[in-house]
């Protein structure tokens, strides 16, 4: 069962820890940020679509940062969107998550040598939780990071610090 | 339809020393060179006279030519003092369907081009792309900011080819 620790006979009694409960519901609803920057959007929209279904994992896209759980960071990372993508997070309610998905957002991708307005990796504006490679990466690579992304929730603590 | 031969031919009689030369010798379109000061009554004549009607302007775009003195700066970089930067432009008339390529070129180290937004509105973009990237300065645009760079960006044009990044901006580090 792994989140109940015992079954009742009555159906509507279950046993756990407020902590595998809270992780438990975080990991599941995970509402992303409807966000997109270049070619990797365009695989974040086919992982949403029908035939890959984000929503199977409740990763439903939100208008608004305010509603939102995750931010995909979704392509090349110019010095000019670096700082919206900074405001767009710091409007996000805690706990928040973020995926860097691709080269460009990972580390600046193509761009790391001549790219004089592409910032060489999104982390050096917000903290990164799970990074994707590829470029761009196939939906499978995308969920498959959001698998990571919800291990790492299934794992978190309110009392010990966890990484 | 007029070669470009002809049309310099036309250009000449009318505007004389405004008009520089034609040069054929290119593997593609022959390219006629204009006074960057003088580039707008010009191409005012192109689009409205009878004959020729140039009513599109496919591309405007800028060009360090980098054929400046190149000084060795202490840290590595080059520097180019003096040389020209161009303006190229590419004409095509719709209705009579010939094509022109005119070009200016203006001294890199003040490098002023008069605006042609009045006579192609899509020029506004344009010019302002190239002012972005190579610091052309076209004389009389309505809004002459960056296009493509944040408005407030102060490491110079990047397309230009003594360019090197500044090490920060707004506190992000520059290079890999």
């Amino acid at each position: 069962m792994g989140l109940l620790d015992k079954q009742f006979n009555d159906d509507n009694i279950v046993l756990t820890t407020v902590e595998d409960i809270l992780n438990w519901a975080r990991l599941s609803s995970l509402w992303q940020m409807s966000f997109g920057l270049a070619c990797c959007a365009i695989e974040m929209m086919a992982t949403s679509a029908s035939h890959y279904d984000f929503d199977r994992f409740g990763v439903i896209p939100r208008p608004s940062p305010r509603q939102a759980d995750i931010i995909i960071i979704s392509g090349t990372v110019t010095f000019k969107m670096a700082t919206r993508i900074k405001r767009i997070y710091e409007q996000m309610p805690d706990p928040k998550y973020i995926i860097s998905m691709g080269s460009c957002s990972n580390c600046g991708g193509p761009y790391w040598e001549h790219g004089y307005h592409v910032l060489k990796g999104i982390d050096r504006v917000i903290p990164v939780d799970v990074y994707v490679p590829g470029c761009p990466p196939r939906p499978e690579a995308l969920l498959d990071g959001l698998l990571t992304l919800q291990n790492k929730i299934r794992n978190e603590s309110l009392v010990k610090k966890t990484v | 339809m007029k070669s470009t031969e002809e049309i310099f031919a036309l250009l000449k009689e009318k505007f004389g020393d405004a008009v520089l030369q034609v040069n054929t010798k290119l593997p593609k379109e022959a390219v006629i060179e204009i006074d960057p000061l003088q580039i707008t009554k010009i191409c005012w004549f192109l689009r409205d006279t009878e004959e020729l009607l140039f009513d599109n302007l496919m591309l405007l775009t800028g060009v360090d030519d980098s054929n400046g003195e190149k000084i060795k700066l202490d840290d590595g970089t080059t520097e180019t003092k003096g040389g020209t930067l161009t303006v190229v432009y590419h004409l095509e008339s719709m209705t009579l369907k010939h094509k022109l390529v005119l070009r200016v070129s203006t001294n890199r180290d003040n490098p002023e081009v008069e605006t042609v937004c009045k006579v192609w509105a899509c020029a506004n973009w344009h010019e302002r792309e190239a002012y972005d990237m190579f610091g052309i300065k076209f004389l009389n645009h309505p809004d002459l900011r960056r296009i493509l760079m944040p408005y407030d960006w102060e490491g110079g044009f990047p397309l230009r080819k003594d360019y090197t990044n500044p090490e920060f901006y707004h506190g992000m580090k520059v290079p890999y």
